[in-house]
């Protein structure tokens, strides 16, 4: 079976008077890694039911390779689910529990049995088939999971946080793993998470949720160097966000003025088009925001604290105009170089290439 | 601290040391499960091992002749096999019916919930002898059924509904229903809803997913309902007594026969001994079945099933699941206009049928009889006029106010000693490493297993050589044999739930232990022990086969005197007072109710 691709149009979903999808639509395209990356209770699950046929929706339309699945109930759809907390079924064998979509589709036995060793094989646990679930540990489980989920060759893979449940190093091997099942099988996968360096990782694209509603959809380039609001800037590694108006526009970017300055600078777009006057957030990620001793820049602050978390080493700088934010900046650990004091007024500075400017007045 | 400055110690003395403390501990323990232990043995083991021996020996020694006077015709046999007839067949329907009420009540919202659990809750609590009173009205000559049947032109004179299989077997249902949905609720419950949702997603049709995957989790909790059902059922004698005809006699009928009227202690103790062996007969093949163990549910759904039975018997039960399941997706194909817009998550209208007029049937009875008990009519149905009349012949009568007085001082008084014995055997069975626990629990758990009549016998015949006869006193200790395995149970699942670091932390703070358990663990447990307290007090104030013998005639409780009244006549005055007791219930699940959720939302 080839994979197939999948396409929502205004899907809805209401519980009561409480709006846990509003209008959404989506297209996947064969064989493509999308995630659904956002905050807890931002409607993650939610779609991934609608989609699998475990929950129906108010409003909208489903569509797997044009044809309308809107309707069908689950077990017609050919989509495959791996669930949070696995849903291995306790009083079958690993075997049984793989077996099982192939025995609902009435596959022979001896093909099953094959298949069945195959999918256990792919998943590098051929030897754990007669045990049951609760004697396995929680890695060994999901990877069971997964192999009952790919065993059938479903159309489209749904996982909802698969790897949520377990620790660092376990989820670092997996997310490999998935990504090596997904080149192998060219499957089309949603993948649903709420940690934004996996979803950066994986996928082929990032579909980000906020509120029910999605925020934005592209490549993890696309969101981390040009996010369309100050909600994805923030979600998405870590920002810091400077208020400012938009000055003039030009083809190659914007003259802007940081609020209560004069002097005017430079910034690039975002995609989206900006207006003379308007008021903006400009974004400068951690690592392009350069820390001087000279305290003469344009911006200056005070060091509040700095944190050395292996790699990076961090400063967090009180501006010295106090309705701003805290700044934070990031550079490589080096054991050279002259340490800082807390206290120290230092300036601060960044290339214009790397200050990207959001349209204000959406998110928080 | 205090032993790395001491110089040298003496190995000797630290085996001292070590003992000294095995010893002290030995004394916390034997002053915590003590109390409990020796109510059991006092008033359960010796109580029954008496009665037992009576069967055996009479004033001139070893002697046989009354295990020979029950073999010896076929009239002992038969009623015994009457007995099994009618606790099978209850248990079965008890079951099946009482399967879908479980499971709707499993899947529903919270709301939907608390209101389908107040009704089976609702008729849990209310005293059986009220529920079976309920249908002697109902199913009358001028009772609700007949007249409806009446009325819509399907017979032409008034049916006897009354005495008979059919009768015995609905109002056993009706009192044994509410056991069967809570005991299987508590196994569904523990069921992972996502489990049945992924079978749908690989292909599994919901007659499949059912069969295949809820069913079986769920077994455990139907093996439980069905050997509480069956064992209580077997033990039981208000409803046929009432309900049923001569050719409906059960065994416990025929033991308060030879202790009430022909005195017959020995030919008692033999019937006693033949229900035992019954009941050790079931218990045993269920524990070869299912393992004991699955009866609390606890360890059910993961272990159970799969160890115990064979490979074959697995393979067939395999089997035989699959073709339920391809049947009922067959069925449900035919059925037409299968509702394709429908939310999978809501419960199909069919069940919530089901399930609603089945609380109707248990629940309406009672119900029913509110009016009645105001009419002048007497107990025929439909109602006539309005009257206090019946309240005010209650109220006015000391017999009455006096059984609910000694009812409510019982029930206080059991609730009380139950709570204080039963408590600290709790703790110690979850908080200690006290040996041999599984052993405790099954001593402390056997006042539920053993016949409620052996115990009530063998109880009556000890309190009448040490002179407890008629005395509240004794009434209390024997409704504590009885309560107190139920408060431990409730005791040791709060407890269990119970964080103990939260005391630690207290203590950490500079709370003395006394302080911790004053400010931090009584205030959290609360809510738990109150509701235990409640269950043992319900217990005691719906008690009957206990107080039948040991009140002796004078100082009836509540249930005993409504017993004597209802045996005599079926009065509106008895509707009254089933009125009252149905509202007492009612108010005091309401707050036992609201003080669960209140510690729940903590
Ligand atoms: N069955 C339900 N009834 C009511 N509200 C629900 C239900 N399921 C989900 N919600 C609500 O919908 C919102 C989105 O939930 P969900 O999709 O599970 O979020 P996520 O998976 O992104 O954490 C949440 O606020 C949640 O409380
Ligand atoms: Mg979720």
């Amino acid at each position: 079976m080839t994979s197939s691709s999948l396409r929502v149009k205004g899907l809805t979903k209401r519980y009561g008077d409480f709006v846990a999808l509003a209008p959404t639509s989506l297209d996947v395209a064969k064989g493509e890694f999308l995630t659904l990356l956002g905050p807890s209770g931002s409607g993650k699950t939610t779609l991934l039911s609608l989609i699998a046929g475990l929950a129906h929706p108010d409003e909208g339309q489903i569509l797997v390779d044009d044809a309308d699945v809107t309707h069908s109930p689950a077990y017609d759809r050919d989509i495959g689910v791996v669930f949070q907390n696995y849903a291995l079924f306790p009083h079958m064998t690993v075997e049984d529990n793989i077996a099982f979509p192939l025995k609902m589709r009435k596959v022979a036995d001896a093909d099953a049995r094959r298949r069945t060793a195959e999918a256990l094989e792919t998943v590098r646990l051929p030897h754990v088939a007669k045990r049951y679930p609760r004697e396995l540990s929680g890695g060994q489980q999901q990877r069971i999971a997964l192999a009952r989920c790919i065993v059938y060759r479903p159309a489209i893979i749904l996982m909802d946080e698969p790897l949520g449940a377990l620790d660092k190093k376990l989820r670092d091997q997996m997310q490999l793993e998935i990504k090596r099942i997904h080149r192998e099988l060219r499957t089309t996968i949603i993948y649903v998470t709420h940690d934004q360096e996996e979803a950066m990782t994986m996928s082929d694209r990032i579909c980000l949720m906020n509120a029910g509603a999605i925020e934005q959809l592209g490549t993890p380039e696309d969101l981390y160097f040009r996010p369309q609001s100050v909600f994805v800037a923030d979600f998405l590694g870590e920002s810091n966000l400077l208020s400012a108006t938009v000055r003039q526009v030009d083809a190659q970017g914007l003259d802007i003025v940081l609020a209560d300055q004069t002097a005017p600078s430079r910034a690039v777009g975002n995609g989206a088009s900006f207006t003379a006057g308007e008021p903006i957030k400009l974004m400068v990620r951690p690592q392009n925001l350069h820390v001087a001793d000279a305290a003469n820049g344009q911006l200056t602050g005070r060091l509040v604290d700095v944190m050395i978390s292996g790699s990076m080493t961090r400063l967090y700088i009180a501006p010295e105009k106090a309705d701003m934010p805290q700044l934070v900046a990031a550079y490589p650990t080096r054991s050279s170089a002259a340490p800082y004091e807390i206290g120290q007024r230092v300036s601060l500075g960044w290339n214009s290439a790397d200050a990207v400017a959001i349209r204000d007045g959406r998110g928080h | 601290m205090a032993v790395a400055k001491a110089p040298a110690i003496e190995p000797g003395q630290l085996r001292a040391t070590a003992r000294f403390r095995a010893r002290s501990q030995a004394w916390t323990w034997a002053a915590m499960g003590g109390p409990l232990v020796l109510l059991l043995v006092f008033f359960l083991v010796y109580p029954v091992g008496q009665l037992l021996l009576l069967s055996i020996y009479n004033d001139s020694g070893f002697t046989l002749a009354p295990y020979r006077q029950l073999f010896a015709s076929s009239v002992y046999i038969d009623v015994l096999l009457i007995t099994l007839k009618i606790s099978l067949v209850t248990t079965l329907v008890c079951v099946v019916t009482g399967y879908p009420i479980a499971y709707l009540i499993s899947v529903v919202g919270k709301e939907r919930k608390a209101t389908l659990l107040f009704w089976v809750l609702l008729s849990f609590w209310t005293s059986f002898l009220v529920r079976a009173f309920a249908w002697i009205v109902l199913l009358g000559r001028n009772g609700v059924i007949n007249k409806l049947l009446l009325s819509l032109g399907i017979i032409s004179s008034p049916a006897s509904l009354l005495y008979n299989f059919g009768s015995v077997l609905v109002g056993m249902v009706n009192a044994l229903l509410p056991l069967a949905v809570l005991t299987m609720l508590s196994v569904m419950e523990n069921i992972d809803r996502n489990l049945p949702r992924a079978a749908a997603t690989l292909g599994a049709r919901p007659g499949m997913a059912f069969w295949k995957i809820y069913f079986p989790l769920s077994l455990p909790g139907v093996a439980a309902a069905g050997i509480m059902v069956f064992v209580t059922a077997i033990g039981f004698f208000i409803v046929p007594a009432l309900l049923g005809g001569r050719r409906e006699t059960m065994i416990t009928q025929l033991i308060i026969d030879q202790v009430q009227q022909t005195l017959n202690w020995g030919f008692a103790g033999a019937i006693s001994v033949l229900l035992l062996i019954v009941v050790l007969i079931v218990f045993a093949a269920y524990d070869r079945l299912l393992g004991l163990s699955t009866m609390t549910g606890a360890a059910a759904p993961r272990s159970a099933a799969p160890s115990r039975l064979a490979g074959p018997i697995q393979r067939i039960g395999d089997t035989v699941l699959t073709l339920l399941g391809v049947i009922s997706d067959r069925i449900l194909l035919a059925l037409p206009s299968r509702r394709r817009d429908r939310d999978p998550d809501k419960a199909g209208l069919g069940l919530q049928t089901f399930v609603w007029t089945m609380l109707v049937i248990i629940s309406a009875p009672t119900l029913l009889m509110i009016p009645l008990s105001f009419g002048t009519g007497g107990l025929n149905w439909p109602p006539q006029g309005f009257t206090l009349h019946w309240y005010e012949t209650v109220l006015h009568s000391p017999v009455w106010t006096q059984a609910f007085l000694r009812s409510l001082l019982v029930g206080l008084g059991t609730g009380g000693l139950a709570m204080l014995i039963g408590t600290p055997a709790a703790f110690l069975l979850v908080r200690s490493n006290i040996p041999g626990k599984a052993a405790w629990l099954a001593f402390i758990l056997s006042p539920i297993v053993v016949p409620r009549m052996i115990i009530a016998v063998g109880m009556f015949y000890v309190f009448a050589s040490i002179g407890l006869v008629g005395s509240a006193f004794g009434l209390v200790l024997g409704h504590t044999v009885v309560a107190v395995p139920y408060v431990v149970m409730t005791m040791m699942a709060v407890l269990r739930n119970y964080d103990t670091r939260l005391d630690q932390a207290a203590q950490s703070l500079g709370a003395r232990p006394f302080a911790t358990l004053r400010h931090i663990t009584f205030p959290i447990l609360g809510a738990g022990m109150f509701s235990s307290f409640l269950f043992a007090f319900a217990t005691s104030f719906d008690e009957l086969t206990i107080a039948l013998f040991a009140t002796g005639g004078l100082n009836a409780t509540l249930p005993k005197q409504f017993w004597d009244e209802v045996t005599l006549q079926v009065s509106p005055v008895i509707a009254a007072v089933s009125t009252c007791l149905f509202i007492f219930m009612g108010l005091l699940i309401f707050v036992a109710e609201r003080l669960r959720r209140r510690a729940a939302a903590r």
